[in-house]
């Protein structure tokens, strides 16, 4: 909560108001209302010693690295910038995305996540009610991961130059000493894992942002995978790779996965779990539910000799009751992900070019 | 899924592509006319199940690949103008007009819309009073009823700020166009099952009478399709050439009676140039005189276009059934999805671009996955 000069172009925000109920400029002008808004908002939900301090950074203490177990162990960092339309969706909000997301960049590399930062841009005029039930999605996601909201920062820019708001998280997580994940890299006759449905986070949004209504609401699958990640490598610790298939969905992992190396995949389109609910959705948009993003699943290549292991304790973790063993990675045609159809073809599946734009009819 | 699932089983598509390779006895070229269908075929790997006798060549039936390139740029001059509010169906977005295409025109400060239906463009419009609500009605016989209605609502309730930039076109005389192109090469066709849905069946008699072609009234999902396949080349093999109705739980003869009264009374005929194939005539719909005050064209006198198509793009080729997408020289080298030089290559329905994302990059170079 870095206490920068006022800004004196903003003298025009009206005087303090005891009871804003919108953001205004002034609640990013680093003086009382800033003060005001950060006790009020944020410090009552994320509440936790080291925040309410309130120094220019937060001071960790070394045992939270465990330095006492030694050598060997590692930090990972990583961060991560939250922007979606609408704020708040089926299931979740922009806020759990903020916490689940930066946790999940974490999880893949194996790391238990220790401590977060949040540094909010609010547009003038948000609804400080809005605000507070997303700062409550984030203090009850960072609960259920069990980790610390520790510092942060608060700006306000005029309206019409932030779409209401933004968050970007980082994190700090502790990859244990005797983590073999990634002890080597994917190769041939890897097999490929899914957590479960894919396509059911960006169908949530797009279902609200489209005013599509279904029978059952579509809700996204924001989650921290972190635990689910320590039963797969306790059951089996020679994971290849683990990455989060977000933006981009599945077809953009997989891709990745292979661009540039000198291995492929192949892959069962009929092997991979799709929410009937969010098939029919992305049928009546035109849009490929392998491509659609996800918040709460992964994708790990395992050795095919611990696939069964591998898949067996994904599925009996609450969050991967509906895994499945996808494909597997071959020599056949480096960086070229296929699948194979239902009816015995096969197609090169691409990675998205950007945003999937919906067909005429 | 209820009523999609029944319609995709893997076995059942085996089995039908098993009987049509048994009643093959000679190489038949088929084309289907519709994107849609294009799509589902390349996205499944429908062709590869295929006899290697049966030889699948894709139509014109995409809306945006269609629509001609002075259209485009009217469209993207008109959504350059203070105060507009231009709403388009999300594919029409990226493809590319003489400079640049409408995201472009979004990224400098215009107010461009995805849509999914106009009649959600004439409610901006009644919310937006003191904006100029511009809606690209695009497509074929499909997307004429909403867009009619949408008009025909604009006018009842007195909405003057909402106006159509309209560039319909028609699939019968394409059919026609195909058949008349020298060099011709198809011998049959799968007509557009929804297209029909609409208009009903009574159009495509005279014209399997007048070129002697069977026309099969054809679905999407990838039962639907091998059936129309199958039936055409039955149809081919004895040597008949007539209207078959393989759709029937969408497609009556008759079509929608009310869709296509409220298409009477919005549009009349026109010729329209197609994109990449020319000029066809009376192969379009425009306004009817009535509703000519809604027409955007009228309203925005946008002057000065000159339109500049890209000298290595051959969609119209591709859109003629002349090439396969893979046959152009520029294909997936100087055009790709990111770098479209015609429209075919932007449209999930575009020919081009279902060739590309399925990375059937065959027919111009072995090898061909690191040169993406």
């Amino acid at each position: 909560m870095s206490g920068e000069p006022p800004d004196m172009t903003r003298m025009a925000c009206p005087s303090p108001l005891p009871h804003h109920e919108r953001i205004v400029v002034g609640h990013g002008g680093g003086g009382v209302l800033t003060r005001e808004l950060i006790e009020k908002v944020f410090l009552s939900a994320f509440g936790n010693p080291i925040l309410a301090g309130l120094g220019d950074s937060a001071v960790l203490p070394a045992e939270w690295f465990s330095p006492a177990r030694g050598a060997g162990e590692r930090l990972a960092f990583s961060t991560d910038s939250f922007v979606v339309q609408p704020l708040v969706f089926p299931g979740g909000s922009i806020g759990d995305l903020a916490v689940n997301g930066t946790v999940n960049d974490l999880a893949m590399s194996g790391a238990r996540p220790i401590a977060l930062s949040a540094a909010f841009i609010l547009e003038e005029g948000l609804d400080v009610g809005v605000l507070s039930r997303i700062v409550a999605d984030m203090a009850r996601a960072a609960r259920t991961a069990g980790v610390g909201i520790v510092t942060g920062d608060t700006k306000v820019v005029e309206r019409g130059r932030g779409d209401g708001l933004s968050i970007t998280t980082a994190g700090l997580g502790l990859v244990p000493a005797d983590s073999r994940l990634g002890s080597r890299p994917p190769e041939a006759g890897d097999a490929i894992l899914v957590s479960g449905t894919v396509g059911d986070h960006g169908m949530a949004v797009m279902s609200v942002r489209e005013g599509l209504a279904f029978e059952a609401p579509i809700q996204t699958d924001s989650a921290p995978l972190h635990g689910l990640v320590a039963a797969l490598l306790a059951a089996f610790p020679d994971v290849a790779l683990l990455r989060d298939p977000t933006r981009g969905g599945l077809a953009m992992t997989l891709g990745e996965l292979v661009a540039g190396k000198g291995i492929g995949i192949e892959f069962d389109e009929a092997a991979v779990p799709v929410d009937p609910v969010v098939a029919s959705a992305c049928e009546i948009l035109g849009l490929d539910p392998f491509q659609v993003a996800n918040e709460g699943k992964l994708v790990a290549v395992v050795p095919a000799a611990g696939a069964e292991a591998a898949l067996a304790a994904l599925r009996a973790h609450p969050l991967g009751g509906k895994a499945a063993r996808i494909g597997r990675i071959v020599a056949d045609h480096p960086g070229l992900v296929v699948a194979r159809t239902p009816y015995g073809g096969t197609r090169i599946v691409p990675m998205p070019l950007g945003e999937q734009l919906p067909r005429i009819c | 899924m209820k009523h999609l699932a029944e319609y995709r089983d893997g076995e059942t598509a085996r089995r039908l592509a098993a009987r049509i390779a048994a009643i093959v006895t000679r190489p038949w070229a088929i084309m289907e006319v519709w994107g849609g269908q294009t799509h589902s075929i390349i996205r499944n790997a429908l062709d590869q199940l295929l006899p290697p006798d049966v030889e699948l060549i894709h139509g014109p039936g995409c809306p945006v690949c269609v629509t001609p390139l002075e259209m485009i740029d009217r469209a993207l001059a008109i959504a350059a103008l203070p105060g507009t509010i231009f709403c388009s169906f999300g594919d029409m977005l990226r493809v590319p007009g003489s400079h640049g295409d409408l995201l472009g025109v979004k990224a400098a400060g215009g107010d461009v819309r995805v849509v999914y239906s106009p009649l959600d463009a004439l409610e901006l419009a009644r919310r937006h009073p003191d904006r100029e609500v511009v809606f690209f009605a695009i497509g074929f016989e499909t997307t004429a009823p909403a867009n009619a209605m949408a008009v025909r609502l604009a006018e009842r309730g007195g909405v003057k700020n909402f106006s159509v930039l309209v560039s319909h076109v028609l699939v019968p005389p394409a059919i026609a166009a195909v058949m008349e192109s020298p060099g011709n090469r198809v011998e049959a066709f799968l007509a557009a099952g929804h297209v029909c849905s609409v208009m009903g069946t009574l159009q495509y008699p005279p014209l399997c009478d007048r070129y002697r072609v069977p026309i099969v009234v054809t679905g999407f999902e990838p039962l639907d399709l091998l059936e129309g396949i199958r039936r055409t080349v039955v149809q081919l093999e004895a040597g008949k050439h007539e209207l078959e109705n393989a759709y029937p739980r969408v497609v009556t003869k008759e079509g929608n009676a009310i869709a296509k009264g409220v298409i009477a009374e919005v549009f009349e005929p026109c010729d329209r140039t197609w994109r990449g194939i020319g000029t066809i005539p009376a192969s379009g719909w425009k306004l009817a005189d009535r509703y000519a005050p809604f027409d955007a064209e009228r309203r925005f006198a946008v002057e000065g276009i000159v339109t500049a198509e890209s000298p290595l793009c051959r969609a119209g080729d591709v859109l003629r059934g002349a090439i396969k997408p893979n046959a152009c020289p520029a294909f997936g080298r100087e055009c790709t999805p990111r770098t479209p030089l015609g429209a075919t290559m932007v449209s999930g329905e575009g020919a081009c671009a279902a060739y590309y994302h399925a990375g059937r990059f065959a027919a111009t170079r072995q090898g061909n996955a690191d040169e993406r």
